[in-house]
């Protein structure tokens, strides 16, 4: 295949991307005069379609302050929340957002983020949330309602804890909503959105297990973090995300038939020397240094826990239009970080086999107690029983003092030695026996 | 001359509070075979549920005297002291009487603790404890009522006992009769703290968290009635409180450091499960509706749980000072303790518009310098005493 071809199949996606989000954040800046109410809402557990039914724009301020991460911006937004008595020890992400709103909330695109109407507080596997949106309250004097979505500690959801969240979506969630947009719920509109989420849903999955093909077409994190942005964000039950995930999906076939690997920072990868999962977010100050690292000693990962934040599918969830509010409280139990630690650990051992690959690595980030606290006991326990070897290295989300990339690649480059050790001590146990 | 009794109740808390074995514990445990011991973490769990199984509740806050030897390969060095020193305890052993862990949603460190608790020890019944957080407090007192009635049959199949209701009611009555003493101790603290110096209030708490209530009751009682009588005189002292350290706990060094640096703390977080509910559980009707509803009507406001109201952040701290009389706040959260440092912000920005004023330092339950903190503790009362009387 052509460079060209290569290049046009990969930009088709990325054009689409780009264009559907400053599209989004040209109608945000506009909302003060067209009216459209704006709602702030998290990833995991994010309502989108329900917000969107009422003809609301959902804002991300997670999605916000890791594209100030990755502009550069955060240093100087954390500091000016910093300055403003927040402890340099809590999430990076709720001063980074914060530091944003006082430098007059200009988002990702150069655009002015209108205030709230709504905080849409989905308390969903993060207690850092609840805190995030009091403070965010304060900030903007608005509205906040909240969404308890009980943990999966016993590694289940009762029926009780569904129809705890429904009756929560119904008496508090669907009222307010109600309210801001002066509109009736309408649960056909509800429905018909569902119908569209599930069709991103399933191109999406398609997509993130086509890393399972030996080489990978994808890098399932750094690759993933855009093929999830759509679907994570503003545009799950939309048009324009289901036409992105078809784009992204022709795509991806086309560099499976063509035997293509991903494409890393610095150019395509032809050589996939080792197939690796990881567990964490990734850091966005360093995010193309970072992937660059893998890239160099070609390393693909092949599936992430970060890229399940938003909705684990690929364990087979899908929205179920035919019981809209039970399949909202669903979703929002099942995002990653609501399931137990040996929940979690499951998850990462099936990927090891699933994906066959040949060891998995943690990035663990200072500022987020809710993947980070057990990462340590994770990694061991993973080891223990899969017996594939487990790396750990320290970052932070987008608080760029916490990036050491000398450390971190000294870490990378023992971890693949040790990969390759392991390798060899396992063909060696291959010939003998 | 022999100790005074209140000598004898101090010197007797603080060798349950020294003693990193649980002897009285396990002295409960062999007095009768077959007795078992529940483990709660901080801040709140309905320990009536495990005292009417006729199970030891037994508060499991830390320590930090305790060498980690083992606690720090679980956790990186940006996470909070507290689940190193409690999976220091459990791995050394020291905690194998447990037969049960509960685990409440103060945070996300204890809600994953709750995991690597159920892979640790899969013989040990586990259960995360998720409280209610919704606004509507119909909702959520039924939420609760059903997570309660859950824990009250599994730890009762455990303890093999029928939790019934009669029982559970019973349990009630004890525990109210805790939370009013302990409400007793407060308010003789914060009215004539020079008689209860917060040290003692603090390691009698802590002595409470591994006793039968029964046994913390009397001791209690008989502590309260001798600080009463007490000739202590008043000294010139600044009036503070301290807030935020509700989970991981000070060393004690740190709380009697800032009561000789010149203040007189008369309200705090200290264990603050003891005072979740601000009210008494009524003994009428259905217990565990009864606890539920409780919860939900009258848990204190705290970091670790939603605060519905706009103005609940802003105005917490002019009312606890304001009830407290107190002239000062002083914020004393763990390092990397998110609930308390997230609202920090919050509550401080609250205080000092009401011109209340604050300081704010951060502590490890193992720190062993207190230096700093007499100096920065010293300087806050002597500019409150000096703007006292300028104003
Ligand atoms: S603590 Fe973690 S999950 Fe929570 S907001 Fe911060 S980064 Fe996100
Ligand atoms: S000290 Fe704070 S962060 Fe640590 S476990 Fe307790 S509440 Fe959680």
């Amino acid at each position: 295949m052509s460079d060209q071809i290569k290049n046009a199949q990969k930009d088709e996606s990325m054009v689409i991307q780009k264009e559907m989000i400053a599209e989004h954040y040209k109608r945000l800046e506009r909302a003060p005069e067209t009216r459209e109410p704006v709602v702030y809402t998290f990833v995991p557990g994010n309502l989108t379609e329900l917000i969107r039914s009422f003809g609301c724009l959902p804002v991300l301020p997670e999605i916000n302050a890791l594209q100030s991460g990755m502009r550069g911006k955060s240093r100087d937004y954390i500091a000016e929340a910093e300055k403003r008595g927040h402890s340099e020890d809590v999430c990076t992400y709720v001063k980074c957002d914060i530091g944003m709103a006082m430098a007059g909330n200009i988002g990702p695109t150069g655009t002015r983020i209108p205030k709230p109407d709504l905080l849409l507080l989905s308390y969903t596997g993060c207690y850092t949330f609840m805190k995030w949106f009091e403070l965010l309250r304060e900030e903007y004097d608005c509205p906040c309602v909240f969404l308890h979505v009980p943990y999966q500690g016993e590694g289940k959801i009762e029926p009780e804890h569904r129809q705890y969240m429904v009756k929560q979506i119904k008496d508090e969630v669907i009222p307010a909503l109600e309210k801001i947009s002066g509109r009736k719920y309408d649960e056909e509109a509800l429905k018909e959105r569902l119908r569209l989420s599930v069709q991103a849903e399933d191109d999406l999955v398609w997509v993130l297990q086509s890393a399972m093909n030996k080489p990978s077409p994808i890098d399932a994190y750094f690759g993933a973090v855009y093929y999830v942005g759509p679907i994570f964000s503003a545009f799950r039950g939309t048009e324009e995300g289901v036409n992105y995930y078809k784009a992204l999906r022709r795509e991806v076939q086309g560099r499976l038939d063509a035997g293509l690997g991903p494409v890393a920072p610095k150019g395509p990868m032809d050589d996939e020397r080792y197939r690796i999962v990881v567990e964490g977010p990734p850091n966005w100050t360093h995010f193309r240094e970072l992937w660059q690292m893998f890239a160099d000693e070609g390393a693909v990962v092949v599936a992430s826990t970060y890229s399940k934040v938003g909705g684990t599918y690929d364990f087979g969830f899908r929205h179920n239009p035919d019981d809209p509010l039970g399949t909202m409280g669903d979703y929002c139990a099942g995002c990653y970080t609501n399931h137990n630690l040996p929940g979690r650990i499951d998850m990462l051992c099936q990927y090891l086999q699933e994906y066959e690959a040949d060891g998995f690595l943690i990035n663990s980030v200072k500022s987020c107690n809710s993947f980070s606290a057990g990462q340590l006991m994770i990694l061991r326990e993973v080891e223990k029983r899969t017996g594939l070897p487990g790396g750990f290295i320290e970052s932070d989300l987008v608080d760029p003092r916490y990036f050491s990339a000398a450390n971190i690649k000294n870490r990378l480059e023992s971890y693949f030695q040790m990969v390759e050790a392991r390798r060899g001590g396992a063909t060696q146990k291959g010939l003998s026996a | 001359m022999s100790p005074s009794p209140r000598t004898q109740i101090i010197d007797w808390a603080t060798a349950i509070y020294e003693d990193l074995d649980f002897t009285v514990v396990h002295e409960w445990l062999d007095e009768v075979p077959g007795r078992k011991a529940a483990g709660f973490l901080p801040v709140y769990a309905p320990k009536e549920i495990i005292h009417a199984a006729g199970m030891l509740p037994v508060g499991i806050h830390g320590n930090g005297a305790i060498e980690i030897i083992r606690g720090d390969a679980y956790y990186q060095s940006y996470i909070c002291h507290l689940p190193r020193s409690v999976i220091e305890l459990a791995e050394s052993g020291r905690l194998d009487f447990l037969s049960a862990a509960l685990f409440p949603s103060t945070c996300d460190v204890i809600r994953n603790l709750s995991g690597m608790w159920q892979i640790l020890f899969p013989e040990m019944y586990v259960r995360y404890l998720d409280l209610p957080q919704v606004a509507d407090p119909q909702l959520g007192a039924q939420f609760w009522q059903r997570e309660l009635n859950v824990i009250r049959e599994e730890v009762g199949r455990l303890a093999e006992v029928n939790v019934d209701d009669e029982r559970l009611r019973a349990s009630i009555a004890v525990y109210n009769e805790v939370r009013e003493v302990i409400g007793q101790l407060y308010a003789l603290r914060g009215k004539q703290p020079w008689k209860v110096p917060t040290e003692e209030l603090y390691l009698l708490l802590r002595a409470g968290e591994v006793v039968p209530p029964e046994v913390f009751l009397a001791k209690a009682r008989e502590y309260l009635q001798a600080a009463a009588d007490s000739e202590e005189r008043i000294k010139d002292r600044t009036r503070v409180i301290i807030v935020g350290s509700f989970c991981e706990q000070p060393p004690l060094g740190l709380i009697k450091t800032i009561e000789r640096a010149g203040c007189y703390i008369v309200d705090d977080d200290f264990l603050a499960g003891n005072r979740f509910l601000s009210a008494n559980v009524p003994l009428e009707g259905d217990p565990a509706a009864n606890l539920a509803t409780t919860f939900t009507a009258s848990a204190i406001k705290t970091s670790v749980l939603y605060e519905p109201d706009p103005n609940g952040k802003k105005q917490l701290m002019q009312q606890r000072a304001k009830a407290a009389s107190a002239d000062g706040i002083i914020f004393c959260a763990a390092s990397f303790c998110d609930p308390a440092l997230l609202d920090r912000p919050m509550l401080r920005d609250g205080a000092e518009a009401a011109g209340i004023p604050c300081i704010a330092f951060k502590f490890a339950e193992n720190s062993g310098q207190f230096q700093q903190f007499r100096e920065q503790a010293g300087t806050f009362s002597d500019s409150i005493k000096l703007w006292g009387d300028a104003s």
